[in-house]
């Protein structure tokens, strides 16, 4: 791979490039989601009929897709490890963890949504309901791409052999993981938490 | 596959990741939306030559104005300044090439396949009028039915996708790709405007994403984020959209002001006056530039603090744009100009940039700007900062770069006739703008009438545009001309400052044969001349078999990934069927995603 090969070489910063383009993709996420955010904040007591975000929050069923999130960033980390010590087992069995937590918390969310639109709030019910499924939403369609590269990476761990322990790649992947994960942190508390505000 | 592709004919250009063959496409690409963007503005000057003119109709007038804004910008200024950045980034940090190749002719595909979607609405005859600032709610799905926006709401999410892409690219080969020896400090003036302008891209193009998929929805899904009767705010799509598009105006004139400080040196033979200080201006227009959106709105009643602090924040800006201007001035004082033509567009800039500078200042002032808000008197002031300013600079890094890039030489005659066109129809046609916009004609109307005292100015108007049209047309009969017939070019023909000057013209496929090393900043000058003054004997960068140097391989991927991203954008045009378009747009990019990480390059 060409970005491999570039990546081995000297850098003037140190950073990979790769690693360092993850880090530039981050900070343009930042803004993506801030402005997802903002216009939730915004929105948020906007909606003109149908229900509130107190009527249909379930905070005990988030918290626990919360937790279970934090720890597929956990299992990223042992993943990481694993690679760079180069234990093909615990390798791929924390890269298959992080994968399983990935969809767990998709299946959370797919679980949230249908139980909010048999509750009365869909897509186009009310601005509240619209900013949150677009926040939501694409939130959930990152956890959905690292779930894809995390697989990706699993399976392609297990054609190449034994003897593949792309760090460099796990690590970016990672960086994108936790990136996701954090943002999840910053969505709980702005959608979730200060409804008890 | 990726190894046996060839190396010249079609499917090399199909296929390269050469930064330089990709900064070629990008300029080649620009100049043909270019001939679009020019011939709208031409057709909205016959229609207002005269009054109650008859040419075109009010919607078509419409189509036109934002079309012509939106080519301008997204498809003409946009990639030429990308064509700069991609040519030249590589070759004036002494780096083989850029951080990601394959990324970098992604960017190009989809840049390229973004145009081609805009554009194709004039084919069927649904072209977006909603202005190039598409304010809400007139572009809902109420006032604006058709497809016509659709294909500017997604023509330009497709186009954030490319510049987002590249600007990653660029600000990691900036960073991480300089040659031995060159600090922050020591890199070209024009490597940091890229560098900055990659920045505002990076933080402002998101933005502008989620306005454009809000929009999206609100058209195709029947949310109401921009809609009152559901609870939205029509304002809420232009605080995002200025937030984006402040910032976009400094990402049209940095690598222009780049541009700029590399020409002047050059044919002033002294080094830029006050390097540090327009890196540091630079960065300081790039800080502001988030800070000053609503001064694009204070006639929407934001209240008169947000309007103060607005305008405090305009105000400011225009500090180390001043101090610029002095640093270009300073620059050309006592030094041994050389009119050539880049020379000739640069100084022009300086002078042009400073026009529009000055009427910008006055919109910076609410009391004034609500006079002067939607009137011709904006249309003057942003074509003196987009064309005057970056418009020329642009041209002259074409003429100063051109022989770097095809070994030949512009014809100067040819050069120095289309600037003096392009100068006096330019001043033809947008001086008198500020006139009629004190007069209180509104842009964007079809016609008026008779008795509004604008017959006369509007005519000059409109002459001027077409000396303007023929600057345009001698500089594409120079351009065949010098690519058949122009002199040969030797490798350091200007007498340059930076490193691309020690390469032969046009440069080879991989650059460098040795690793440059930079000591101080116009590293290349400091070769050829001791401090003193005296002629020392310069070493070119040898010429060697290109088989000996490791050079990213060619790829069919990035096109194929950009078609699909392509194809899953078009699916939402089409009602019935076009989920599975879009779903087989999405499957062709992962498949194309896949292949390239498998690729063995």
């Amino acid at each position: 791979m060409s970005a491999e090969a570039h990546g081995a070489h000297h850098t003037v910063t140190g950073i990979d490039n790769r690693k360092l383009g993850m880090w530039v993709l981050i900070g343009s996420e930042c803004f993506l989601f801030g402005a997802l955010i903002l216009n939730y904040l915004i929105n948020r007591d906007r909606g003109l009929s149908g229900p509130k975000a107190t009527d249909i929050f379930n905070i005990d069923v988030t918290t626990l897709s919360t937790f279970d999130l934090l720890m597929s960033s956990v299992a990223m980390v042992l993943a990481l490890h694993a690679c760079q010590n180069r234990d093909v087992q615990r390798f791929r069995f924390w890269t298959a963890m992080v994968v399983l937590g990935g969809i767990i918390f998709l299946g959370f969310q797919y679980f949230e949504f249908t139980h909010f639109v048999h509750s009365g709030l869909g897509l186009t019910t009310n601005i509240f309901g619209s900013s949150f499924y677009l926040l939501t939403g694409c939130h959930g369609t990152h956890v959905f791409f690292g779930v894809l590269w995390m697989t990706s990476i699993l399976v392609t761990s297990f054609i190449r052999g034994k003897e593949w322990f792309p760090s460099v790649q796990v690590e970016v992947a990672g960086l994108y993981w936790h990136f996701v994960d954090v943002v999840w942190i910053v969505i709980f508390t702005v959608v979730y938490l200060f409804v008890y505000l | 596959m990726a190894k046996g592709l060839p190396h010249t004919g079609m499917v090399s250009w199909l296929t390269t990741v050469d930064h330089k063959r990709i900064g070629i496409m990008y300029g080649l690409s620009a100049f043909i939306f270019l001939l679009f963007g020019g011939v709208e503005a031409l057709l909205m000057r016959t229609q207002l030559a005269v009054p109650n003119n008859t040419v075109l109709e009010a919607g078509t007038f419409n189509s036109l104005v934002t079309m012509h804004g939106t080519t301008m910008i997204f498809l003409f200024v946009m990639p030429l300044s990308a064509a700069f950045f991609n040519f030249l980034t590589p070759l004036l940090i002494g780096a083989p090439d850029v951080a990601f190749p394959r990324m970098n002719a992604l960017s190009y595909w989809i840049f390229l396949f973004g145009g081609i979607l805009l554009n194709f609405s004039f084919v069927v005859r649904m072209v977006p009028d909603g202005g190039w600032f598409n304010y809400a709610n007139l572009t809902g799905k109420i006032f604006s039915p058709s497809h016509a926006i659709d294909f500017w709401v997604l023509g330009v999410q497709v186009l954030g996708l490319a510049s987002l892409i590249a600007a990653i690219n660029f600000f990691v080969t900036i960073l991480n790709m300089r040659c031995k020896g060159m600090t922050l400090l020591k890199m070209p003036i024009f490597v940091w405007t890229t560098l900055i302008t990659q920045i505002l891209l990076i933080l402002s193009l998101p933005v502008i994403t989620v306005a454009l998929v809000m929009m999206t929805f609100d058209r195709n899904f029947g949310t109401g984020f921009f809609d009152p009767g559901s609870g939205g705010q029509v304002l809420m799509w232009q605080h995002f959209f200025w937030i984006f598009g402040h910032p976009e105006v400094y990402i049209l004139i940095l690598p222009a002001m780049g541009i700029v400080s590399e020409v002047l040196p050059t044919f002033s033979r002294k080094p830029l006056f006050g390097y540090s200080v327009m890196v540091y201006s630079s960065c300081s227009i790039g800080f502001l530039g988030f800070a000053v959106w609503a001064h694009h709105m204070f006639t929407t009643g934001m209240g008169p603090w947000v309007n103060a602090l607005f305008s405090a924040a305009t105000m400011l800006i225009a500090v180390p744009t001043g101090a610029k201007i002095f640093n270009w001035i300073a620059t050309l004082w006592g030094g041994q100009l050389r009119f050539t033509t880049p020379m000739l567009f640069c100084v022009s800039f300086i002078a042009m940039f400073t026009f529009g500078g000055l009427s910008g200042v006055m919109h910076s002032s609410p009391p004034i700007d609500s006079q002067h808000q939607d009137t011709y008197f904006v249309v003057a002031h942003f074509h003196y900062v987009l064309y005057g300013g970056a418009v020329m600079a642009l041209f002259g890094g074409v003429f100063y770069w051109f022989p770097k890039v095809f070994g030949v030489y512009m014809h100067e005659g040819m050069g120095k006739l289309q600037f003096w066109l392009y100068m006096i129809g330019f001043n033809c046609t947008f001086f008198p703008m500020h006139f009629l916009g004190l007069q209180g004609m509104p842009r964007r109307i079809y016609t008026y009438s008779a008795d509004q005292g604008w017959n006369l100015w509007n005519l000059v108007v409109t002459g001027g545009s077409y000396i303007t049209a023929l600057g345009g047309i001698v500089f594409v009969v120079n351009l065949f001309y010098s690519l058949k017939w122009g002199k040969k070019a030797p490798a350091d023909c200007w007498d340059g400052r930076t490193l691309e000057w020690s390469l032969a013209s046009p440069p080879p496929e991989y650059n460098f044969a040795v690793d440059p090393e930079v000591k101080q900043l116009d590293a290349w000058w400091h070769q050829k001349y001791a401090s003193d003054g005296t002629r020392l004997t310069p070493v070119f960068q040898p010429v060697v078999d290109p088989k000996t140097k490791h050079l990213p391989h060619p790829s069919f991927w990035p096109l194929i990934l950009a078609m699909g991203l392509s194809v899953m954008v078009v699916g939402l045009f089409f009602d019935n069927m076009g989920h599975y378009i879009s779903v087989g747009g999405i499957v062709m990019a992962l498949l194309a995603t896949y292949g390239w990480v498998y690729e063995e390059a």
